[in-house]
This record gives C-alpha cells, structure tokens and sequence, in this order.
C-alpha cells in the first residue's frame, strides 16, 4: 500500500453533542470539510452516551478512554493501546478537565508519534479562573474586577469594593449574580458547598455577550480569529443561535491577547461588551468552542488548521471572513440499538 | 426465584432487561449462572455444575450465591 | 480434570449516567511484594494488620531532598520532624542520614536525647514548654524556638537561674498568600508582633539570637508561598543586623511539604500534580540566594519536612475480614485495619493495591475498617477487583502521622516491621496486648471483687 493512501487519523475529545454541548461533534465536522478525503476519525470518550459514540458517519471508531482522575499514567496507557491500533497522527482534546493531562502528556506523545497542539501550563494556569484578574493586569487587558475568598465574611469587604451586583462564582463552574449581602452569603455557601475553596467574587459587567474564537501559533501571532455574537441564549447560558460579527476593535482584542500570551492552540475569549463600547474579557476557555464549525463555514477553518500546524505545515494567517453568517443548534434524535451501547459499555470500543 | 421471562442473556455476558431498559455485564461466571436459570436448571444443579469445575468451597459459594441473588434481585432481574 | 480458578458470580450494571466530577480510579496492578519480601510472607510472620517500612525507600528518599536542596543552596540542615513518625528506629535511620532532631514536646525531646543526638542539634518547637524542660535544653545548647510572648518572658525569668545564654529564634507567622493563614503559631509579622519580639529578646541581653523560623501550612500544593515566606523572614533577618547589630545565623523554613498521596475530593490524582521537592527548593534557594545576603552572611537553611520523607515509605498490610451488600446494593467491603490505625484516611483517599493476582472484573465499593463504629470508614468509594474473605491489600503511603496519631480503641496498635536495605525484617514497635494496655490502670479497693 502506497503512502498517500494512508489515511490522516485524528483522534478528538469531546463527543458529548448534546444540550450543554462538548466541541467534539463540530471540530470533527470540520475536520471532514477540511480534509475531504482521506482522513480518519478517531473518538475518545469518557461515557458510554456521548452521541459522538453512536455517529458513525462523523466518528469512524470510538475508545474509551479513563476519567481525568484516574492520572496521566492510566490515560498514556490506554492512547498507547490506542496508537497501536490506530496509528493516531494528532489528537485534539476538548474538555477543560482533561487538557491538564494532556498538556502533560504532550512530549510523551511526540516521541510516539502523536502531536497535540496545547498551550503551555503555565499559560492553562494563567488563564484560569482564580487568577483572570492578575492576568488581566500583567497584560493590560480589560478584565473584570475580583476577589478571591475563603471566607463568608469577606464578602462585605467586597461589596465595598466591587458594588452590588456582585457575580460570585464557583471554583470550577457555576455562577450566581447577587443583589444583596444576604443572596451573597447564600451563594457562598452553596457554590462552596459544591465546589469547595475558593470562591470568586467578580464584578457584575453587564452588557452584549460576545465569543471569539481564536487560534494562536505559541509564538504571537493569532492565524485565526472569529468573532461570534449570541443571538440567542438557552437557559444554561450557551449559545443556541449565533452571527459572525465584522468588528476590528475585537479582532485587534484578540491579537493583543495571542500576541502578549504566546497563546498556543485553540481558545474562546467570552467578551461582555458594556453599553459605551468597552470590550471586558469575562473568561478565557483554553479549547475551542462547542460552535467551532461556525469558523469553518465563514472561511477560516480552525481545527483544519490546527492540524497542518500540529504536523508542522505552516499556516499563513487568514485575514476574511464572511460576515453575517449565522449558525442555529438544532437537535436531531438519532436511532441505536441496545447492542452499540452494550458494546461500548463492555470493551469500551466502538 | 426465577430469572424474569423476558431477560436477555447472552454468552458474553450482556444482560439486558426490556422491562427497565437496563442492560448490565456479567462476570463469566455469572454468565453461566445465567444462562442455566434461564434454561430452568434448578439452584442445586447449577451450584453442583459449579463446584465440579471451579476451585471453590461449597460454604463459599453458598455466600456468594446468596449475594448473587441479592444483586439480581437488586437489578430488577427476578421474577417476584 | 484441573478446576478452574473460581471468581465470585457478579454482574455490573452498564453506567448511563452523564460525565460525573470524580472519575473511578482502579489501582490496577497487584503489590506482591515489598523491596522483595513478599505481602504474604510479612503477614504470615506478623499478622495482620502490620505496618511495614522501607528503610531503603527512607534513605533514597531523604537523599533526593538533601541533593535538590545542596545542589542549589551552600549551607542546608535537615532536622527529622518527630511528631511525623516517633518510633525510634525510624529516627535513627534520619539521624544515620545526618538529620538533626525537630520536637514539639519535652516528651519528644527526651525521645531525641535517647536516641543520642546532641543537645546542640535539637530544634525544640511547640506552644508547650515547662520551665524544666527549657532549663534542660538551655543546658544542652538546644535551639529554642519561642513561641509566644508568654513564653518569651518566661525565658527570661529562667535566665536568671541558669548560668547559661539559651540560643533562641521565634516563630513567625505571616501571610504568604494562601490559606488558611496559619497564625496561631508564633508571632506575627505584618502587625510587628514579630519584630516586637526580636526587640525584647535582644533588648534582654540574657539570650542569644540566633534563627528565625516559619512554618507556613501543611499539605501546601504551591512552591511559591515559601519564596514569600523566605522574603518576609529574611527582612526581619536584615532589620535584625542593621538596627539590633545581631547576625541571624539560620532560616529555619519548617516543613509542610506534600507527599504523593491524594488528598479527599481531590480531581486529579496527587502524583500528577503536586510540586516535587525540587520545585520547593528551587523556589526557596532561589529567594534565600536573591534576598540581598553577603555570600559569607548567608544563613544556613534548616528544612525541617516530615511527611515528604517518610510517607512513601510507609505501607499498611491488611486482610479482608468479610463482604456484604448494603441496602442501596453498593458492595462494602471489611478490612481488619480502620481509621484506628489509619488515621490519614480521614485525609487522604489512600491508595490500595491487593496483594494477590485478580481478573479485569471490579466492583465500586465503600471499605470499612473493623470497629464498632459508624466513623470508621477507610475509603468512601473505591473501584477494586473481586475481593473475598481472606484476601490481603496493601495500602500505600502511610509513613507520615499513622504511627503517632494513631488511637489505641477497641483495638490494639499492631506490630510495625522495618525491611532493611538488604531484605530482612525487623520487628521495630511489638504489638499492643491486654497487659501492656492496662498496666497504667489502678483499681481501687471497693472495686477488685465483682458478683454476677
């Protein structure tokens, strides 16, 4: 068999297609627009329902692979099982919880053969949660104020400070907007309840929600940016419907940003763009976004073009895109039988 | 005790209740359990068939047995 | 006919359920053996339970340290940390290494002169000192380090009884960043206390600064709060030279360094995320060396790690005493050790192996420990293959804390075994029996006669 018929086998994270969407399921959609022919799909999952599994037309086979929690060492065990069988050329993980493994694992895996293209650890720290104020501050980007505290009785000292409403937020997700220091408190108690120490106390920014989808080099150039505007919001605050936006004010956000952090890989910037126009960086997602298709469809398309760069291709840095290009989520129940799932669930293979 | 009618069983170990929806995996040893309760082989043929071919003591399985039946009837798998 | 190796009969329902928090973790491989000796055989000869140290992975251990310490700073000086592991052959093998003694107590601190080290190589900490004890360690030139202002006046009364300038340092608390702060601890050093401190001691002219200490927290998973701690305290070193004309000779950083174990709820396991012990003395050479110091005025760095050091060494060998299903249907598995002897499980999710060879096939399961009982509870939820009655595990990582904090209740504390660097065991600490329990106890008169 020849080399060029060998096919470009990818492996992605992420299938879970389903309210609360994982990017899997859009990445892998654009992965197939990008290379047409000749590539390979490889799924990885953590449950045995993510519908990724079960989409045989999007995912050529799926492995199970162990839980974050289970450490490096499990999950470099079972991708080495996996690249024996499957030859894997690059993988694209999209789960927050899981890149702090990967991001460790990424040397180990060259000398595989396997390339990832993540961002350093210290930049997946620097843009966490906890310490999105210092970062803001180190690299003179419009971030909202915050306080991290341990205790209920730091929250006056906050209020003070930062006004009421206050966004006080959970370690790892959750937010609960307070107007009062009685809804704080219970806040605090509940979001520290779920997700323990610490909490966070923000600065309540209000204003029109905007993502940018953005794609960085690691050395401080930004080959693509897509700025998105929700048009339409489910109640768990992801986007149903969104609009490709033509805005230089954002794009030139997002390069400031690429270039002051070196930012490697994919990442959504979450903007909240306040009524006199000053553009707030809300959170910084180190992945690329569940609606990542979108950038495909409006002519810069980000997974495709990670992968040239993770198998060493050098990729000029796309300048257009069509505005005004409109993705809306829709829901489509897909038809399996008991033996797939059985399947998966027993050999954790698919 | 009796395996409800309708349960599948299969030789590699996939049980799957049509009337939970549930599905669930078997040791190999308890797929052969299975298997023969739902053929209708009686407790005492199936504990004996045990025995013969397994290393195992009569008071262990005995134990063993009983909880075997605790998660059956856990699973929603027995007739009542 | 050859019978097949049996397995109990279990079936497994197949999870539907969306992505949870915490994932299961299988301690996949069995741990047949200790540096040779094999888990069997140690219970054979000791019973069961029986905890057994590695004085191979004690020494490799503390080696590690002493070089990522001395390969980046010039003048370092570990002291075993003795409430950590007080059983005297475990100290001997530190002090073997070139360990001083760190004690707590006047209890500890006789411990230490037992066990032949030098008066003038004990750190004596700790809120509690009884003016006997501090006469005792004034007259073995110990370090001494205050702890209050009580005690500092304390001191001083007992200055003027002994005929001997006692070498001091105090304790300082301050805020590095993390939390909880520990403050209840020595003196502070943003309100001044600190420096009010050093004042008076100097002030004195009856004791003879010679350290400072801090110990910021236990279990810290950030190198970097350590390089604050070292620029607070090396500020109050250089107030000390130019305004009290007193050299400090020692930093004394205390310990708090984490061990590999996993700390309860937890998301990523210990192993993978917790800083080594060169990323701690990276981060405090680094700030001792770039805090402005002379190189001929450079203190000795004294490290005083306890867990870091033995934790790993340290495994619990134990039996399975029986199975049962709870009501909710969740296996439950007894084990013949509990949070009586394994005092880190309210911690830690210990890891623990079996020690004998299993098949793919595992259960979720709660494993309880022996006593009567509702809090003794060893792991909450644990993914482990098809244990039966009789069944031996080893759990790891319980060097640090287990064998002080340890409760004699409802059952006595087990022999503890010590595997020398060539493989032969060692009976360290005897197990506790009915005699040894109760020869403290006194029964009055009216009592030795009972009728039933």
């Amino acid at each position: 068999m020849s080399d060029e018929l060998k096919p470009l086998v990818v492996a992605v994270t992420g299938l879970n297609a389903i309210d609360s969407p994982g990017p899997g399921v859009a990445v892998i959609r654009a992965l197939r627009d990008g290379f047409p022919q000749n590539i390979r799909i490889i799924g990885l999952s953590y449950e045995t329902l993510e519908p990724g599994i079960y989409l045989h037309d999007v995912v050529d086979k799926t492995y199970q692979i162990p839980y974050p929690a289970a450490g490096v060492e499990a999950l470099i065990s079972r991708l080495k099982y996996i690249h024996e069988k499957e030859n894997i050329a690059v993988i694209i993980p999209n789960f927050d919880a899981e890149l702090y493994n990967f991001i460790k694992l990424a040397p180990s895996l060259r000398t595989l053969g396997i390339e990832t293209y993540l961002p350093t650890l210290e930049q997946f720290d620097a843009r966490d949660k906890i310490n999105l104020y210092n970062f803001g501050k180190k690299y003179d980007l419009l971030v909202p104020k915050d306080k991290v505290i341990y205790q209920v009785n730091e929250l006056h000292a906050c209020a003070e400070e930062l006004g009421y409403p206050l966004v006080v937020k959970g370690k790892f997700y959750d937010a609960i907007i307070a107007y009062t220091l009685e809804q704080a408190q219970k806040a605090f108690y509940k979001l520290s309840a779920k997700w323990g120490f610490p909490i966070i106390v923000q600065q309540f920014i209000t204003g029109t929600e905007i993502n940018i989808a953005v794609l960085g080099d690691g050395k401080g150039n930004a080959v693509s940016v897509v700025p998105m505007r929700k048009l339409y919001i489910t109640d768990k605050g992801k986007a149903w419907a969104g609009i490709t936006l033509e805005d230089d004010t954002l794009i030139e956000l997002a390069r400031t940003f690429v270039k002051s952090t070196n930012w490697k890989g994919g990442c959504e910037l979450e903007i909240m763009r306040t009524a006199d126009g000053k553009p707030f960086i809300m959170e910084v997602n180190p992945r690329f976004p569940a609606w990542i298709y979108l950038t495909a469809a409006a002519g810069q398309n980000q997974p495709a073009a990670l992968v040239k760069m993770a198998l060493g291709e050098n990729i000029e840095p796309y300048s257009e895109y069509e505005v005004g290009k409109i993705f809306i989520r829709y829901s489509w129940d897909h038809i399996t039988d008991v033996s797939e799932f059985q399947k998966i669930s027993a050999f954790g293979e698919l | 005790m009796n395996l409800r009618k309708n349960v599948a069983t299969s030789e590699s170990g996939f049980i799957f209740n049509p009337s939970t929806g549930d599905s669930f995996s078997a040791n190999p040893i308890a797929a052969e359990i299975l298997i023969q309760l739902k053929q209708g082989v009686s407790p005492s043929e199936i504990k004996k068939t045990v025995l013969n071919k397994y290393e195992v003591d009569s008071s262990q399985l005995e134990r063993d047995w009983d909880d075997f039946l605790l998660q059956l009837r856990d699973a929603n798998l027995l007739d009542t | 006919m050859q019978k097949l190796r049996y397995e109990r009969p279990v079936i497994q329902k197949m999870n539907a359920g969306l992505m949870n928090k915490y994932g299961t973790r299988t301690e996949y491989e069995p741990v047949k053996h200790i540096d040779g000796v094999s888990v069997a055989s140690l219970i054979q000869q000791y019973g069961s339970p029986v905890f057994v140290i590695s004085e191979k992975t004690i020494r490799r251990t503390y080696q590690n340290a002493v070089r990522a310490f001395k390969t980046r700073y010039p003048k370092v000086q570990f002291a075993w940390s003795y409430k950590t592991n007080y059983i005297n052959a475990v100290c001997k093998v530190f002090h073997q290494e070139g360990s001083w003694a760190e004690v707590v107590s006047g209890f500890e601190y006789n411990k230490a002169l037992g066990n032949g080290v030098p008066g003038n190589k004990i750190i004596f900490n700790g809120p509690e000192k009884s003016n006997e004890e501090i006469k005792l360690a004034i007259n073995n030139d110990s370090l001494i380090h205050i702890d209050h202002f009580d005690e500092l006046y304390q001191l001083i009364d007992i200055c003027d009884s002994v005929n001997k300038k006692p070498r001091v340092a105090i304790r300082v608390n301050m805020d590095t960043g993390v939390y909880p702060m520990w403050d209840r601890f020595g003196f502070n050093y943003e309100n001044g206390s600190a420096w009010n401190a050093l004042t008076k001691i100097v002030a004195s002219g009856k004791m003879e600064l010679t350290g400072l200490h801090c110990h910021i927290g236990t279990y810290m998973l950030s190198a970097d709060a350590y390089a604050v701690a070292v620029n607070k305290l090396s500020d109050l070193a250089f107030k000390c030279k130019t305004q009290l004309n007193t050299s400090i000779q020692y930093l004394d950083l205390g310990g708090g360094f984490p061990s590999a174990n996993t700390l309860r709820g937890a998301y990523l396991p210990a192993s993978d995320t917790n800083p080594s012990i060169d990323d701690f003395a990276e981060a405090i050479t680094t700030a001792i060396l770039n805090a402005g110091f002379k190189t001929e005025e450079l203190p000795l760095l004294i490290l005083e790690t306890g867990r870091a050091l033995i934790d790993d060494a340290g495994y619990l060998l134990g039996t399975v005493l029986a199975n049962k299903r709870l009501s909710d249907g969740r296996r439950a598995t007894i084990m013949d050790f509990g949070v009586n002897i394994l005092f880190t499980s309210f911690w830690y999710e210990h890891k623990i192996s079996p020690a004998q060879d299993f098949t793919h096939h595992t259960e979720d399961m709660v494993l309880y420990g022996p006593l009567c009982m509702n809090i003794d509870m060893v792991r909450e939820s644990i993914n482990l293959p098809l244990l039966n009655r009789g069944d031996q595990v080893v759990v790891h990582r319980v060097g640090a804390y287990n064998m002080t904090q340890w409760m004699q209740f409802i059952q006595m504390r087990p022999h503890v075994v010590l595997i020398d660097e060539k493989g032969t065991t060692h009976l360290i600490r005897e197990a506790e029996d009915l005699k040894y329990i109760e020869q403290l106890e006194k029964m009055p008169a009216h009592l030795s006669t009972i009728k039933l």
